[in-house]
């Protein structure tokens, strides 16, 4: 296909070099040290983040203006943040002029329908200063992660620990050490629908876009996209933030990337033509039109 | 991209970017031109029944308004801002408001708009859905007066639609230079204008009621909502809150504006002009300057 992982200017594979922030990121903290960088030196005024919500594994976005609001957002919570719902009251109750944002493919094409065509996103537009996306292949509303962790791990959302996504499995890791891989074939149910319709892995609108896949485990692999992206980046290697590698030079690499970005994107895509035909000369509705 | 930017700003168009030179010859360049622009649009701001909140939202551009105004469009008509008492030919026509059909003046009105203008944007709710003139709900009764306002759609064809109430400065400066460079553009930057007026084009053929509803018609029962956030950032009367990561709305709040369902990710998503979305964000601030 050829633009499976978008435009970028470089991809590495990169880690955080903060002892604090690894001890619990996800993968290579990248975007917790990229946050922290950008708030300290005044590149963002606050970031929308996914931070601990009423239940357990349950997000919240909210508006971090301090490292420490930064470091409790740590980690992935496999299911929905609507992240993008801070994004107007970030620059007006909060008076953000220079906003930071993380989130899926699909909430960085939202945060760009929202500087490009700006409906109800008053004064949005010009104060986008950070777009983090994390590469996604699909999510999961909050009740399936209860009945993935609770009923097919057979283990307490409050005894977890971490969950990831990779190599085929979906692995909850328990705070006593245990960790149980199920085959992605037993989650796909328990997906959201709106996945199905999804035409982005590797969030091709943000400004830098990071995953896991492709890098060895605790690092990242990062795309820098734009000019917005590459300035802060660049800063942030210039100030010792991350351990960087030549994307080339590890393994899996790319490659592994760019097939993944395109099985989801072929899946989709069929998805997307079937409900063009899904009943008699009746279709399902199609947003990309 | 970069040729749109160039002829926008009345520099020759060059083979590639270099930036050293870009700088020289802005040092080169004559002071601003003194004749005036020969080129512009003719732009009305015709007033039904509405709140001229609308029209502040225009005025909000600040300056930007200024160099629309300098550089892009004549303003031929406009209670209070252009001393012109019957509407004249124009261009583009922002029309604010519904039409108050007791008033046989409106209705004539809004039928002299369309015969005289090229293109009619409905700017804001109460031209394009009614909005807050009929009866929206909104926390209010039924009100006999509320029965007397048509959006303009159910009166006459309707180009463009920017929904919202208020819609947003930046919308409305959006549409008017896509307007210009429709209108008055190169090739390539009337194909961009085309490309980027087309899906609030296709707003206007949906209809002239809005809702809540839409997204859970069209967007969320339709399998296609992946719990973004948009819509609550959207809203301006703050119906929308997210459970579970879902959009939850107070229908009862709900004044029937149509930011929700313009500003969702899943209404509507070009991926032509969203992928562009630097460029074209570097072209509108371009020609604001
Ligand atoms: C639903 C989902 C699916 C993913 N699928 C893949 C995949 O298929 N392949 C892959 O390589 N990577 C995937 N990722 C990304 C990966 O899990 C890591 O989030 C990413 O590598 C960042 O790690 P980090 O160490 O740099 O981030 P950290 O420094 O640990 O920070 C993580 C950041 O992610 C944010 N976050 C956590 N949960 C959510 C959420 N639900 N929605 C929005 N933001 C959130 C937090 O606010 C935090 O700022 C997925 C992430 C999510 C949320
Ligand atoms: S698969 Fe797509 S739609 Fe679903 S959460 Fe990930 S980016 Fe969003
Ligand atoms: S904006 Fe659309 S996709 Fe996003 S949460 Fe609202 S309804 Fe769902
Ligand atoms: S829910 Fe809010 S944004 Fe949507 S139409 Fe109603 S008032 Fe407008």
């Amino acid at each position: 296909m050829g633009t499976e992982l978008g435009k970028y200017k470089v991809c590495v594979s990169a880690r955080s070099t903060d002892k604090e922030i690894m001890w619990k990121a996800q993968d290579g903290g990248i975007v917790t040290s990229l946050f922290a960088f950008a708030l300290e030196h005044g590149i963002i005024d606050g970031a929308i983040v996914a931070g601990p919500g009423a239940r357990p594994w349950q997000p919240r976005p909210f508006i971090a203006t301090t490292r420490e609001e930064l470091l409790s957002a740590r980690g992935t919570k496999y299911n929905i943040s609507p992240q993008v719902s801070w994004l107007k009251e970030a620059t007006r109750s909060f008076g953000l002029d220079k906003v930071g944002i993380v989130g899926t493919p699909c909430q960085m094409q939202a945060v760009r329908k929202a500087q490009l065509y700006p409906v109800g996103m008053r004064d949005v537009p010009d104060k986008v200063a950070l777009a983090i996306g994390i590469f996604c292949m699909e999510n999961f509303p909050y009740k399936s992660i209860q009945m993935i962790v609770e009923d097919h791990a057979g283990t307490k959302l409050q005894a977890t620990k971490k969950m990831e996504i990779g190599k085929g499995k979906f692995t909850v890791i328990t705070e006593r050490g245990k960790s149980i891989a199920l085959p992605l074939k037993i989650t796909h149910k328990y997906e959201q629908p709106g996945c199905h319709v999804c035409l982005d892995y590797v969030a091709n609108l943000g400004d830098i876009s990071t995953g896991s896949v492709g890098s060895p485990d605790g690092w990242s692999t990062v795309f820098i996209r734009t000019k917005k992206g590459e300035e802060t980046w660049n800063k942030a290697i210039a100030a010792g933030c991350f351990e960087t590698k030549p994307i080339e030079q590890v393994k899996p690499g790319l490659d592994l990337v760019s097939k993944l970005a395109n099985e989801k994107i072929s899946k989709n895509k069929k998805t997307v033509e079937e409900r063009a035909t899904f009943g008699v000369n009746k279709a399902l509705r199609n947003p990309y039109l | 991209m970069q040729s749109f930017k160039k002829t926008l700003t009345g520099e020759e168009p060059k083979a590639a970017a270099k930036p050293a030179e870009v700088k020289t010859e802005k040092k080169a360049e004559p002071k601003k031109e003194e004749k005036p622009v020969a080129n512009k649009i003719t732009v009305g701001h015709v007033h039904m029944s509405g709140c001229t909140g609308c029209l502040v939202s225009l005025a909000d551009n600040y300056l930007g308004l200024v160099k629309i105004l300098d550089d892009y469009a004549d303003l031929v008509y406009g209670l209070t801002l252009a001393d012109v008492r019957h509407i004249p030919e124009m261009d583009v026509a922002l029309v604010e408001g519904s039409v108050c059909i007791q008033d046989h003046e409106s209705v004539e009105d809004i039928k002299t708009t369309r015969k005289k203008a090229k293109v009619v944007v409905a700017v804001g709710g109460c031209a394009s859905y009614g909005n807050i003139t009929r009866f929206a709900r909104g926390g209010q009764v039924n009100q006999p007066q509320h029965e007397s306002f048509l959006p303009i759609g159910n009166l006459i064809d309707v180009d463009v639609v920017i929904p919202g109430c208020a819609p947003t400065p930046q919308l409305i400066r959006n549409v008017c230079v896509m307007a210009y460079l429709l209108l008055r553009g190169t090739e390539e930057q009337k194909a961009l204008a085309g490309k980027y007026l087309k899906p609030l084009m296709a707003l206007a053929k949906r209809g002239t009621t809005a809702c809540f509803c839409d997204l859970m018609n069209d967007v969320i029962n339709q399998g296609l909502c992946m719990g973004c956030g948009s819509c609550a950032a959207a809203c301006p009367v703050r119906a929308i809150t997210h459970e579970f990561g879902k959009p939850q709305g107070q229908r009862d709040l709900c004044i029937k504006c149509g930011a929700c369902y313009g500003q969702c990710p899943r209404s509507f998503y070009n991926f032509e002009v969203m992928d562009e979305f630097e460029g074209i964000l570097e072209l509108i601030d371009g020609a604001m300057k």
